[in-house]
């Protein structure tokens, strides 16, 4: 039997995961988040790495930038033609790469700052959102050999298949300035390695990094996908990028919100809850989506637009710290990471599970 | 012996050595097998009578008896099987239907028994229920599609009604007249100390269990027996029935002789009178009707009740079950060919309608094909038997199950298959007072309630072994399913990967 590609089948990982943020949205190199996966080196198998900075294109803000793969030349011409038709595109250039031994096998890896054509948006009765969102998902899952692993605005997701640590010197992330980073090193346990694979997984200026293997994935995937996503990948990390898309950008939840919908209190909990707003408000969010409750160990942080959130499962299963100084807040798997960030890291926790650490940068910051 | 003699299916052996002459054997029989001999001293048995229900062989102190297949067979034939040309002479001589009760007992595949459970290892832990929470709470009805805030921003927690279970079984329909007083009082009390309902079948609601209402679903059939303002008020839900999976497409027939004392006044008819349900609802004749008396319903209790659409498995049941969800129902039920029933033309019983498992995952993987999954909740019945079974059901996509024969067996049902003489043993399937008085509702609650109990751990045991720690984790979650013997169709309806892949 052939080996399954990525996306045929589903893939387990185990994983390191890292963040880091500016509540005044002071601007970082990329350099730290990916020198600070290296003590954790051993929570990844070289399988694949990956990086999300915000605040990374401030000169074309109002754009939504798309990081693609393409197997070859051609797929890369009829895509951008596809692309023609419903953008204007205003920039398009390869991402630049340094050539380094760790890393080797690369597709095409090019992006573009493109505006949705207001004709099309109009003519379909959506907002530019909706119209990107449902723009990727088509090119996922209808053009064989072209990928989008990055679509939102001043945003923008760096990935390979390799070390954490090598895949930000190969995309020079240091080059780069953002008000905050989020990086994964992924342990996939039966995949060759796909470069549209690694994490983050994105959608619009949503990005997840993720540690765990969810034991809730296919009843959660079922759901999702009635209302219009594709799960391509198979993994845990693209259901919960739906999730959260559909639960804050959709169903206009807050955070805080989705947070307990996905990581919902036991029922237990809830019935001790004195404060009865509370107490009905938890009980109605676990009535309405009680497909997307997410069991299983996991850790995620979830990146967007000006902010950051990180979230355990309600177990807590999986290790995650958060840290702070200053004005930067430090989130990693092992406290390790977040001393090579900052070896005076101040107020080191490790988060409850199911409580949500809520990040913003303060407004007009970012 | 006439052309039409039928030697007995059953053989009773007595052990004389044993046998103490007591004669509860005799007493206990209502089909009068057992008899006492006077001049010889022994008792013998008239072995043509006996429909094998155990209940002597369960009460002879002395352990003397055993009812046994007799040997005595026709020529084998695989094709002339003995069942069918004894049912051949039975209806050359009386030239009538077949009839038969319980469910279909054909060796059909049963496909939970080709479907194998996932368990978590080194990637991600499995749970121990003993030491961390395992939620097995459901709640089954409409989810609304837009989420309303208030002018602070704070959501609207208004929801259409909704029933809540401890864990996602209920029991199934059966009529009062089907089945005894105390079963039913068995079934009420049950289920309200478990914190699930049962169903009280299209005969109406005996006054006593109007205290159970808040456990009950009221069922509405086609022949409307005991239905009234109170009684659809009276319970958590209310349930149209359409169909039954034993006997899909006909109606029922309880027997003048059924409808004596309570049961005539619970039904609302004549003692003595035969109640007969129509085959189909006379005002429903299509999916728009349906959409009326929903509403109807609806109207009538305010929009306090959420409203069960129940139809038997048929060919096109995931078409019929997406128009039912897009008729204002709030749950669809549906029962599969294995259902039990009182009373079923054997034909209809054998070889009409579909297996659940097939007919779940068809209708679970359309309403998502169409977006409207979360407009009704799906309850599956038709020969669910144990905590697997609905773990396995719970995972193809179904909201909570429905038992029933289970729940008879636990009150003391040995499967006999008679249901419809009226002469159980056990006092279940009768309205016999002598017969009746043998279920003892204390016993036969709690008998129900240890059940359930036992199920709830198994289903907390298996849901652990996958990491999942909250039934609604494992609602429609296919991929801790895995088939085995199954061919690349089967698999492809059950939407499950084949063991190995």
């Amino acid at each position: 039997m052939m080996m399954k590609r990525e996306g045929e089948v589903r893939i387990p990982s185990g994983c390191a995961i890292a963040a880091v943020i500016s509540k005044e949205g002071k601007r970082m190199s990329g350099q730290k988040i990916y020198e600070c996966m290296k003590p954790m080196h051993d929570r990844s198998n070289g399988l694949g790495g990956g990086f999300a900075g915000y605040g990374i294109y401030p000169e074309y803000k109002d754009l939504y930038a798309f990081h693609m793969f393409f197997d070859d030349r051609d797929t890369r011409k009829l895509c951008e033609a596809f692309l023609k038709e419903r953008f204007e595109i205003v920039q398009s250039e390869i991402i630049p790469t340094r050539k380094i031994p760790e890393i080797t096998n690369e597709p095409i890896i090019w992006r573009y700052f493109v505006a949705p054509l207001k004709s099309m948006t109009e003519k379909m009765q959506i907002d530019e959102k909706e119209f990107v969102a449902r723009t990727v998902m088509k090119i996922n899952t209808q053009m064989k050999g072209a990928y989008v692993f990055s679509s939102g605005k001043n945003m923008g997701t760096f990935k390979a298949v390799g070390f954490p640590e090598d895949v930000g010197v190969f995309y020079k992330l240091e080059e780069y300035e953002g008000y905050s980073w989020t990086a994964h090193g992924r342990y996939p346990t039966n995949t060759p390695g796909w470069w549209g694979g690694a994490h983050p997984f994105t959608l619009l200026d949503y990005s997840i990094v993720h540690n765990g293997e969810i034991s809730s994935y296919d009843a959660n995937r079922r759901f999702i996908e009635m209302f219009g996503y594709k799960c391509n990948l198979q993994t845990d990390t693209e259901v919960i990028t739906y999730i959260m898309d559909y639960l804050i950008r959709v169903k206009k939840l807050t955070l805080k919100e989705a947070a307990t919908v996905i990581a919902a209190p036991f029922w237990s909990t809830i019935e001790g809850k004195e404060d009865m707003e509370e107490k009905e408000r938890l009980e109605y969010l676990r009535k309405l989506f009680p497909s997307l409750l997410v069991t299983g160990p996991f850790s995620i942080v979830l990146g967007f637009d000006g902010g950051l959130m990180a979230l355990n499962d309600r177990l807590k299963l999986r290790s995650m710290v958060v840290g702070e100084k200053d004005d930067k807040v430090y989130i990693a798997s092992e406290e390790a990471a977040i001393r090579t960030m900052e070896p005076d890291a101040e107020k080191i926790w490790a988060p409850a599970g199911g409580e949500p650490v809520i990040v913003k940068v303060k407004d007009g910051a970012y | 012996m006439s052309i039409q003699y039928i030697y007995p299916e059953f053989e009773v052996i007595r052990n004389e050595n044993r046998c103490i002459a007591c004669r509860v054997c005799e007493r206990q029989c209502a089909n009068e097998v057992h008899s006492y001999n006077e001049d010889k001293k022994v008792m013998i048995s008239d072995e043509s009578k006996c429909v094998n229900c155990q209940r002597c062989v369960s009460l002879c102190p002395t352990r003397a008896l055993k009812i046994v297949k007799s040997d005595c067979t026709l020529r084998e034939n695989a094709n002339w099987q003995n069942d069918t040309i004894k049912e051949i002479y039975k209806q050359a001589g009386s030239g009538a239907v077949l009839l038969s009760s319980m469910g279909n007992p054909k060796s059909f595949p049963v496909y939970w028994d080709k479907i194998l459970i996932n368990a978590s290892q080194v990637t991600n832990p499995p749970i121990d229920p003993l030491r961390e929470p395992m939620e097995t709470k459901v709640f089954l009805g409409k989810k609304p599609d837009v989420i309303q805030r208030d002018e602070n921003g704070n959501i609207k927690c208004e929801m259409p009604p909704q029933i809540e279970l401890s864990m996602p079984v209920m029991f199934s329909a059966m009529s009062y007249g089907s089945i005894s007083y105390n079963a039913h009082a068995s079934l009420a009390r049950a289920a309200t100390e478990l914190g699930i309902l049962y169903n009280t079948g299209e005969g109406g609601l005996h006054e006593d269990f109007y205290v159970y209402g808040p456990n009950t679903i009221v069922q509405v059939a086609s022949g409307r027996f005991g239905v009234h303002e109170d009684y659809l008020s009276a319970g958590a839900a209310i349930e149209i029935k359409m169909g039954q999976g034993a006997k899909p497409g006909i109606g029922g027939h309880l027997p003048g002789a059924k409808i004596v004392g309570d049961v005539s006044k619970t039904r609302m008819i004549p003692e003595g009178s035969d109640a007969i349900s129509p085959a189909p609802h006379h005002d429903i004749y299509s999916i728009e009707d349906l959409r009326q008396l929903v509403f109807s319903l609806k109207e009538a209790t305010e929009y306090k009740k959420p409203v069960i659409v129940k139809v038997a498995a048929v060919h096109n049941i995931a078409a019929i079950a997406s128009g039912i969800a897009r008729s204002g129902a709030d749950i669809i039920a549906i029962d599969g060919f294995r259902g039990g029933t009182g009373a079923a033309p054997t034909r209809i019983r054998d070889n009409v309608g579909i297996p659940i498992e097939l007919a779940l995952a068809a209708v679970d993987q359309r309403l998502r094909d169409e977006g409207i999954r979360n407009n009704v909740s799906l309850v599956v019945g038709g020969s669910i038997r144990s905590a697997s079974d609905v773990i396995k059901a719970i995972a193809l996509g179904a909201d909570a199950c429905y038992i029933a024969t289970a729940a008879l067996l636990a009150l003391g049902c040995h499967l006999c298959r008679t249901c419809q003489s009226g002469k159980c043993n056990w006092g279940i399937a009768t309205q016999r007072p002598d017969l009746v008085k043998r279920l003892n509702p204390d016993i036969g609650s709690e008998r129900l309630v240890n059940l359930m109990n036992a199920w709830r751990h198994e289903i907390k045991e298996l849901m652990g072994g996958m990491g999942i720690n909250s039934i609604e984790a494992l609602r429609g979650n296919r991929l801790m399913l895995r088939g085995v013997g199954l061919n690349e169709k089967e698999l492809e309806i059950l939407g499950i990967s084949h063991a190995g892949e």
